[in-house]
């Protein structure tokens, strides 16, 4: 009836997890029963659980990421902790079936549901705005994605209380995680929350790749394109291409584990190479996905914020479609100790290197539209000083890493984690946080409080390096990754100055954490009226801030690059106010309720309860289909309702 | 000395927390070229690195608003000489770091036989859960946990795992190379002094990944020969029990066998050797490893 759940599926002997647990759902059921007793059901299911606006959808997912990268960090923590207090006799406090579970976890949570949706909410939010739209090509399908992403999230965190996380890595190479080795169902919750999480992902790429090649403002020409848009156009190419590979190959994994198929034991001509190698086949790509965005974000940041048009937007645009297409050609530097040829791992070595030119590209080219600028030293301007400082050091490791000799001394070691910490988290995470602070206004129609934004960068660049400069001496001192034990004593100071860096990264997330609650406290005092606080350059800071459910009362005509900074400096208003009625598409709740049964039938699947299992796949199948047969999908705004709305805001179209 | 600078920062670097044996201090000349390689790639992206850096704090600091001295031109968009110099200066340096790239990768192949007036000592490498198995085919013996070999000769290793896949590596001897069930890796090193030297997986394998540690003894050629028969006349035989006994999840004190049953290797690979492991995640594990 159950398949292979039952009460020992629970971890009560272990104190740990069941009550760090408890705390989350007693959290979890407060903050249930206020928005019951408060009466907020109706409006959470009306403006957002229900919500197809890119608008909310964007919110929705950044906060998704915010809350992840939360119990991410607190894995951190913890194998910080234990690697400063396992040296030599020691023990710890945590045994290696338990830490071997945290470290899957903290890279499973980071990549997929921290660094994805916080790099794909901002693309939700900012691309139809900077395209001049109204929104995504198929917004209920954008709703579905969210709720997909988020329904592999929630099977994460459900590991933690029934059953049990992987002990594998969050690359999950077999045998390792074939049946034979890893029997529980750590690595079937892993599997499955990455399945349901990368169909929605895959979804997003199809999505964004349709919107910005068909929807786009008149006279958006693609070389007037903002650079954010072009890097999520690479970006969802990148996913469009790469994450079907991940899809197959982890279902050739999953009929390994549930059919005793072959593809990747040790026996019966199974290749567990191949598995590494179709891992990476999508995994170099989806570090690309991650910083394409970023590198975006970084390219309207530079360009706002030194009161300057971007330096040579035209080698910019070349340099992230080079970037887009090498990214496909470097997979297997991954594995160059896996005794590949001298002739292929020299190849993938010099195309690894060869992606240092158009990223060294950018580098230049920021710092040239920094040259002679205006400079404003606001939040996100110094998250991008402090990101050209640290990425062209973990970019300078990485080259290290792409010269085959060099990487068979330094593979898997601390010093290969600290490389892709300095790229991930001085790219990508500090790309999202000047993003963040830099489009916060426009989403919420208020600023962001500069004391608390700017303190909490200082946590995060100081707390970055003395976490990850340790990491690479204890790398060049021969210490390899995912040790739950520490064999030799002299590590530990550097292994303390790396547990210290955490704790200050930790007080950057609660500075920001801060930074939130005051500015909610005081966001009358910073009300953003003019929607545009920061002088901007693309269309997104024409409309209001918070811009209406239809983004522009009447699309903005664009002829040039940069077209709102363009239409400021010929001092005219941007458009004339003669409104039409608009289509927009109605609020469905086909994400939340396909989602809802992917997270039950993903349930059901990784405890083998084959009738739940047949009932959820047809109830979201159904629910696919009613939505498939419906025809009433859009409501109008009448031309005097959209006329009453934009005298009510400011920005486009309204009273300047 | 262009490579004074960046070599000092990384040694210093190493030894501030105290000698621990790091690919830093290498003691044979794979290791060696590595290391090298190591320093000169980075002194070449140090020259590009290091200016980028400073440029973007001054430009940041310089341009800032409110410095009244700063010259400004808002319409510096696009120069064509500046791009011509952003797009050769990486490209240059990644000239220069291919042609790096390519001679490393052929010079250092793990594959390539190492150039020594002795005759290289063949070594077969098996990982178990979580222990290190070493066979030497030509003496008939086999050891686990320690690796005795002699200095100044080359080893010529053959790996193969019985288990999961493992990373053999001993840093101070270079480079590392991944066992795989089924499949049979080659490497080289060479240690050109005697003395005792680290080892382990650097792959992750399971509970016991942490302890799966072993020590290189490399050793004169001739305390070699007596190591050699002191082995042979001590100790149990490792046959098909004993290689059951193994392939049992757990850690196992180094320990050396006089003698090897035939093809041991060749079966481990072929998969066809008895007593295969089972789950090793499943069970609890024993207390060795905690």
């Amino acid at each position: 009836m159950l398949g292979k759940l039952s009460w020992s599926a629970i971890p009560f002997s272990e104190p740990l997890p069941l009550i760090s647990t408890a705390v989350v759902v007693i959290i979890i059921l407060v903050a249930l029963g206020i928005v019951t007793v408060k009466g907020w059901w109706p409006y959470l299911w009306r403006e957002w659980l229900t919500s197809v606006d890119h608008k909310r959808i964007g919110v929705m997912y950044v906060t998704l990421g915010l809350v992840m990268l939360l119990r991410g960090f607190a894995d951190a923590l913890m194998m910080r902790s234990q690697q400063a207090l396992a040296v030599g006799t020691a023990q710890g406090y945590l045994p290696p079936e338990h830490y071997n579970q945290i470290f899957s976890a903290h890279g499973t949570i980071m990549i997929f549901f921290v660094a994805m949706p916080l790099v794909i909410g901002l693309m939700n939010f900012v691309v139809p705005l900077q395209l001049g739209v109204r929104d995504v090509a198929f917004p209920v399908l954008n709703s579905v994605s969210f709720w997909l992403t988020a329904a592999g999230a929630l099977l994460v965190n459900v590991s933690l209380v029934i059953g049990n996380f992987a002990r594998t890595g969050w690359m999950g190479y077999p045998p390792l995680s074939g049946i034979q080795f890893s029997p529980d169902v750590g690595v079937d919750y892993y599997l499955w929350s990455l399945q349901i999480s990368g169909i929605g992902t895959l979804l997003t790429g199809v999505n964004f790749v349709t919107t910005i090649l068909k929807l786009r403002a008149p006279g958006m020409t693609y070389f007037r394109m903002p650079v954010f848009c072009w890097t999520a156009l690479a970006a969802n190419l990148l996913i469009v291409a790469a994450f079907p590979i991940l899809t197959a190959t982890f279902l050739m994994l999953l009929l390994d584990r549930y059919l005793g198929m072959h593809f990747f034991t040790n026996d019966a001509g199974g290749n567990q190479m191949m598995y590494v190698n179709l891992f990476w086949a999508w995994g170099h790509p989806e570090v690309y996905i991650l910083i394409l965005p970023a590198f975006g974000i970084f390219s309207e940041v530079a360009a706002t914020y030194s009161g300057k048009a971007l330096f040579s937007y035209r080698s910019m645009v070349l340099a992230t479609l080079a970037i887009c297409i090498l990214s496909f050609m470097v997979w297997l530097h991954h594995f160059f100790t896996m005794g590949a040829g001298a002739n292929v791992n020299a190849f993938f070595g010099i195309m690894s290197a060869i992606i240092a030119v158009p990223t060294g590209v950018k580098v230049f080219n920021w710092l040239f539209t920094m040259f002679r600028g205006r400079i404003v030293l606001g939040t996100p301007m110094l998250f991008l000083v402090g990101f050209i400082v640290t990425f062209v050091i973990g970019g300078l490791t990485g080259v290290l890493l792409a010269i085959p000799p060099v990487d068979f001394v330094l593979h898997n070691s601390a010093f290969l984690v600290a490389h892709f910490h300095n790229v991930i988290i001085g790219g990508v995470l500090f790309g999202v946080l000047a993003g963040y602070n830099h489009w916060f206004p426009k989403a919420f129609g208020f600023t962001l409080d500069e004391r608390l934004g700017k303190a909490s960068f200082w946590c995060w660049l100081v707390g970055f390096y003395l976490a990850f400069m340790p990491l690479y001496v204890l790398g060049l001192m021969g210490m390899t990754r995912r040790l739950q034990h520490i064999a030799d004593p002299s590590w530990r100071p550097w292994l303390l100055v790396a547990g210290a860096g955490a704790i200050v990264i930790f007080c950057g997330i609660l500075c920001q954490i801060a930074q939130l609650y005051v500015s909610i406290r005081t966001r009358e005092r910073r009300r953003d009226l003019t929607g545009d606080p920061w002088n901007g350059r693309t269309l997104e800071w024409a409309t209001s801030s918070p811009p209406p459910a239809y983004n522009f009362a009447v699309l903005p005509r664009v002829e040039t690059i940069d077209a709102f900074w363009e239409m400021k400096q010929r001092g005219r208003r941007p458009v004339e106010a003669s409104y039409e009625t608009i289509h927009m598409p109605r609020n469905s709740p086909t994400g939340f309720i396909t989602a809802f049964f992917a997270v039950v039938t993903g349930f059901a699947l990784i405890w083998h309860i084959w009738w739940i299992v047949i009932v959820g796949l047809l109830a979201a199948a159904t629910t696919i289909l009613v939505f498939g047969w419906s025809d009433d999908r859009e409501r109008e705004i009448s031309a005097t309702e959209v006329a009453r709305m934009e005298r009510t805001q400011v920005g486009l179209g309204g009273a300047r | 000395m262009r490579y004074r600078l960046p070599a000092l920062v990384l040694l210093a670097a190493a030894t501030l927390g105290g000698c621990s044996g790091g690919v830093l201090e290498p003691k044979g000349p794979v290791a060696a070229a590595e290391r090298l390689l190591l320093i000169n790639s980075t002194a070449i992206m140090l020259v590009v690195v290091v200016p980028v850096i400073l440029a973007t704090l001054a430009f940041a600091w310089w341009y800032r608003s409110s410095n009244p001295r700063a010259v400004r031109s808002s319409e510096l968009a696009y120069e064509g000489r500046i791009e011509f110099v952003t797009w050769s200066i990486p490209a240059l340096t990644v000239v220069l770091l291919g042609g790096v790239i390519w001679i490393g990768s052929h010079q250092l192949d793990p594959r390539a036989p190492i150039a020594a007036k002795a005759a290289p000592l063949r070594v077969d490498v098996v990982s178990l859960d979580w222990k290190w198995l070493f066979i030497y085919p030509d003496r008939g013996i086999a050891a686990v946990n320690q690796l005795t070999i002699p200095a100044e000769t080359p080893v010529s290793f053959r790996l193969t795992s019985a288990t999961v896949m493992n990373s053999f590596f001993v840093p101070q001897l270079g480079s590392q190379i991944y066992t795989m069930g089924g499949m049979t890796t080659h490497l080289n090193l060479l240690a050109s002094m005697p003395g005792e030297y680290p080892g382990f997986s650097a792959n992750f394998s399971g509970d016991g990944f942490s302890r799966m540690r072993f020590l290189v003894k490399a050793v004169p050629g001739s305390d070699f020969d007596a190591w050699v028969a002191q082995v042979r006349g001590t100790g149990a035989a490792l046959d098909e029990a004993g290689i059951a006994d193994l392939a049992k999840p757990g850690t196992a004190p180094p320990t050396t066998y006089r003698s090897v049953a035939p093809k041991l290797f060749e079966r481990i690979m072929d998969q066809t050797v008895a007593g295969r492991p089972k789950a090793a995640v499943g069970p609890p594990v024993p207390q060795e490893v905690r």
